[in-house]
């Protein structure tokens, strides 16, 4: 072979096998320095295990990784980070009580004492060449999901990393916060780094690869120009025709099922994060909820669950007072609630996908009898569920914890969505699911709707806002902004975002629009 | 297909199981190596020969030899040899398995219970009590003694699940203070009248009647063994086929998730607890019920129930917090019991190499990481994700 070929960083036939299940069936791909590619797939299609593969984190069963030219065996992340490859993982892998220097320093190699001081410049000095600034002192946890990303950017190439892995890095960022790694991304590849980009949405793909690949179930299925539209890609990726943006008949709205109440709810520190909101929602319509993250949302979800410090008032779901019911109460009133982080409130990893579908009511018909769990009814419902929302898993029995990252989230909403629900409360209710799945799941919601239910949407995706909504709701800083309808231009429900009124919103922007036709 | 890894393919299939099975063996075989050195080390009689290895290998290798195999096969002889000896290992390992599955209930549901201890010598007290100082037939006799015993163990652990449902104090500080109080409280009671022997004035409490002893079936194996193989099945179907194990594992693996799927949190703890100490108390119930080797139960003192609260962590921790598992663990540690004191008679090997060579059974089982690395064919091929922080306990 030419040195041309040789070059960069390569996956030869990489085959991966779980028991009798091919995760990768003879997988090539390449990346080289200064390219962004992007790595395209349905849930489950691979693309994870294919970068824990080379990261080292998974022993494949066949195939070579080759590294300019010369085989390179990683059978550890360590070893991975030493060749010059980093990951930025789906799901964090930081220390959460340790600050950002003190992760920094984990897992590299060094003399026995620790030197913070280092690590503390070393952050410095990289976060201002790559203009990722975060303080080398604060504590993980203390940290927003945004920022906890950059750390693991910044560990990544602290170990000097030619090669960088983003796994499904935008899935949790706000849409503010997905520009600014955009941003980045692109200065690492001018840099001349070699990324292998994983990403669900596809306009991200439109705005930033160089080169695609397609995996589906295990294989490869093709590659794409960079200029291909969404649609074909989402072809490409599912194997079908797919509508990006699904038709939603006209909301028939009814009677008044969820009313709030001048809600107001603290936090653990005794903060108001909402503030005095009102609201009402009506059998058949979704009232989405936008605004940038921490606003209060993700707490008035858990307020309305029954899983929050509510200081004063109502929350009246079907006429009942549910203001200081608790989940076990809100649940079986007929609430049905997707959190917004999964893997920590919505599923027990390692239960199986059987149990983790009945979590919220294996104590109800038909999955007990008195005391005892009826193993078969709730066999049926996982066997039926699986098959229904398109849950990549061998076997029911599987744990949770071997689902693919997107599998994982059907999990919880099909749990929710299969139940006769008076409210629907969902947090970013598509994040990490692949174009096929968002369909589906678009459609089951309108469904949920038009059965009579009420369903609220919190989402920070203004695509999904305008993809659901039939009217929205922005909060800032626990209040509310405004209640609006779905058609208000995206310059506006941005500046409602960041707290301006709607008629000042609305004034600016025809201002600006105004201003710039001169 | 081109292979990049050497390891041989049956391997690839070794499930996760099996492995683990094997895991616990080596480590038990690495625990008996280990003992053997010690043995060896210890005796100053055969370590003395090894200064003549070289020039006469077949005076010490041998001598070592004639000792590890002498201590062993009376080890052996001592735990399964006979007929009676299976029947002492059977009497050893049912307390065990009884508070080992109180322990093992505990991490199950993501708590730390230390206090098998306490629970065990709650249960104690109240079974003797209620043995020494009641008169009632046949049958009724025991079966109030031993629910007197188990809901006193039920309640001693209780009160440590409510008070961190209610307060939020750690389990493991208050399971503590309460083995604490439960040993000051039997020793106060046995300077009491109503616990005291007439005639004596050493704490020791009368003999049980007759009619409240955990009766015989062939020597020392008696009816409490069989009760702590039915509590495994019950712990079993607790755990497995109950809502209320669901709630329990749900709430161990993932409290959040739990909480947030409507289960309470608090609630699991307290039943837990309750349960757990209701076994604890079981075990109490059974070195105060069960039969000595004399035949008869031995009477109530502040050493009866012995460290079984503490060497039940061991037996959960051996067992996997399984049921099968923690019966199987009852056994060997009760076998290494009844063979330890063969040990000791006939091969003159000190008691406490028993514990030693529980101790590293333990340290075997519990780093399966290091019996990887020393018996390599073990190693796992790397299929898990990094292990994320948080969940189990
Ligand atoms: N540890 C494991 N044990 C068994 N099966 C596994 C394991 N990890 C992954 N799988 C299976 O391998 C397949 C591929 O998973 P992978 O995580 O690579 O998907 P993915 O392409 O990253 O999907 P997603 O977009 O949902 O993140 C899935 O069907 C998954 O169930
Ligand atoms: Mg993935």
């Amino acid at each position: 072979m030419t040195a041309q070929h040789d070059a960069g960083l390569q996956l030869r036939e990489i085959t991966k096998k779980f028991g009798t299940f091919v995760a990768n069936d003879a997988v090539s791909l390449d990346v080289q320095p200064g390219e962004i590619h992007c790595l395209l797939g349905e849930n489950g299609a691979g693309k994870s295990t294919l970068m824990n593969v080379l990261y080292g984190l998974l022993q494949p069963d066949g195939g070579q990784i080759i590294l300019d030219g010369e085989e390179l065996h990683v059978e550890n992340p360590r070893q991975a980070m030493a060749a010059g490859i980093g990951m930025v993982h789906q799901h964090f892998m930081l220390v959460e009580v340790f600050t950002v220097a003190e992760n920094l320093i984990l897992g590299r190699e060094g003399g026995p004492v620790l030197n913070l001081e280092k690590a503390r410049a070393k952050v410095t000095e990289l976060a201002g060449r790559y203009n990722l600034p975060v303080d080398p002192d604060a504590r993980i946890e203390d940290l927003p999901v945004g920022i906890q990303q950059r750390v693991e950017i910044l560990k990544a190439l602290a170990n000097d990393a030619k090669y960088l892995v983003f796994d499904e890095p935008t899935a949790v960022l706000t849409p503010q916060e997905i520009d600014e790694l955009m941003i980045v991304m692109q200065k690492l590849r001018d840099d001349g780094k070699g990324i292998v980009f994983i990403t669900h949405k596809l306009r991200e793909v439109r705005a930033i690869a160089d080169r695609i690949t397609v995996l589906r179930r295990g294989k490869i299925v093709g590659s794409a120009e960079p200029g291909t539209s969404e649609s074909e890609l989402a072809e490409l990726m599912v194997g079908r025709a797919v509508d990006l943006r699904i038709a939603k008949p006209e909301a028939k709205v009814g009677q008044i099922r969820l009313s709030v109440k001048g809600l107001t709810v603290a936090n653990p520190a005794g903060a108001v994060v909402v503030d005095g909101l009102d609201f009402e929602v009506a059998s058949g319509e979704i009232l989405c909820i936008a605004g940038v993250q921490g606003n209060g949302q993700s707490e008035l979800a858990d307020a309305l669950l029954g899983n929050a410090q509510v200081t004063s008032g109502t929350v009246t779901l079907d006429g009942v007072d549910v203001t200081h019911s608790n989940p076990r109460q809100t649940i079986a009133a007929g609430l049905g609630f997707v959190p917004e982080d999964r893997q920590h409130d919505g599923y027990v990893a390692n239960f199986t996908v059987a149990e983790n579908l009945v979590l919220n009511r294996f104590t109800t018909q038909p999955f007990s009898k008195g005391l005892a769990l009826d193993l078969k009814a709730i066999a049926d419902n996982a066997t039926d569920l699986v098959e229904r929302y398109d849950i990549r898993t061998e076997s029911i029995t599987k744990l949770a914890s071997q689902l693919s990252g997107g599998n994982a989230q059907k999990l919880v909403l099909a749990r929710e969505l299969s139940r006769d629900l008076a409210l629907l409360v969902a947090s970013q209710p598509t994040r990490g699911v692949d174009v096929g799945a968002i369909e589906f799941l678009h459609k089951r919601i309108v469904a949920e709707r038009d059965t009579g239910a009420a369903v609220v949407i919190v989402s920070t995706e203004l695509e999904e806002v305008e993809a659901l909504a039939d009217r929205v709701l922005v909060m800032y800083r626990g209040k509310a902004v405004g209640i609006v309808s779905p058609e208000t231009p995206r310059d506006v429900l941005g500046l409602m975002m960041a707290g301006v009124p709607y008629e000042e919103a609305l004034a600016n922007s025809k201002a600006a629009a105004t201003g710039k036709d001169n | 297909m081109s292979s990049t890894t050497s390891r041989p393919a049956f391997l690839a299939y070794l499930s996760q199981y099996w492995r683990e099975w094997a895991i616990t063996g080596a480590a038990m075989v690495l625990a008996l190596l280990l003992g053997a050195i010690l043995m060896v080390v210890a005796d100053p009689e055969v370590s003395a020969n090894f200064a003549y290895l070289f020039t006469a290998p077949q005076l010490a290798l041998g001598g070592a030899w004639a000792k590890v195999a002498g201590a062993y096969s009376a080890l052996v002889a001592g735990a399964v040899g006979s007929p009676e000896a299976l029947a002492h290992t059977s009497a050893k390992a049912a307390p065990l398995i009884c508070a080992g599955l109180g322990v093992g209930l505990g991490f199950r549901a993501g708590l730390f219970n230390i206090g098998a201890q306490g629970q065990a010598i709650m249960g104690s007290i109240v079974a003797a009590y209620i043995g020494f100082t009641f008169q009632l037939p046949y049958g009724l006799h025991l079966l109030v003694a031993i629910i007197g015993g188990v809901a006193a163990g039920a309640l001693w652990g209780g009160v440590v699940g409510w008070l961190k449902a209610k307060t939020g104090a750690h389990e493991v500080i208050v399971t503590i203070m309460m083995n604490y109080i439960a040993a000051g409280l039997l020793a106060w009671l046995l300077t009491t009248a109503a616990f005291m022997r007439p005639g004596r004035m050493d704490p020791i409490s009368p003999e049980v009647q007759p009619t409240s002893a955990l009766p015989g079936i062939y020597q020392q194996f008696h009816l409490g063994f069989l009760v702590a193989i039915l509590a495994a099945a019950a712990v079993w179907w607790l755990l497995e086929r109950s809502t209320t194990g669901f709630a329990i594992r749900a709430v161990g693996l993932n409290p959040n998730a739990a909480a947030t799927a409507g289960m309470s949190v608090a609630a699991t703890t307290t039943i837990t607890m309750t349960f757990a100490g209701a076994l604890a108390g079981l075990a109490g119930v059974q070195a105060a019920l069960g039969p000595s080797a004399n035949g008869v139960p031995v009477p109530l003192t502040v050493g009866l129930v012995g460290t079984v609260g503490f060497d039940a962590i061991t037996v959960a921790l051996l067992g996997r917090s399984r049921p099968l598992g923690i019966v199987l663990a009852g056994l060997l540690f009760g076998g290494l019991s009844a063979g330890g004191l063969a040990m000791q008679s006939v091969a003159q090997t000190p008691l406490t190499l028993t514990m030693v060579l529980q101790a590293l059974v333990v340290l075997f089982v519990a780093a399966p990481a290091l019996v990887q690395t020393l018996v390599p064919i073990l190693k796992e091929r790397k299929s898990k994700k990094v292990a994320m922080a948080g969940g189990e306990a």
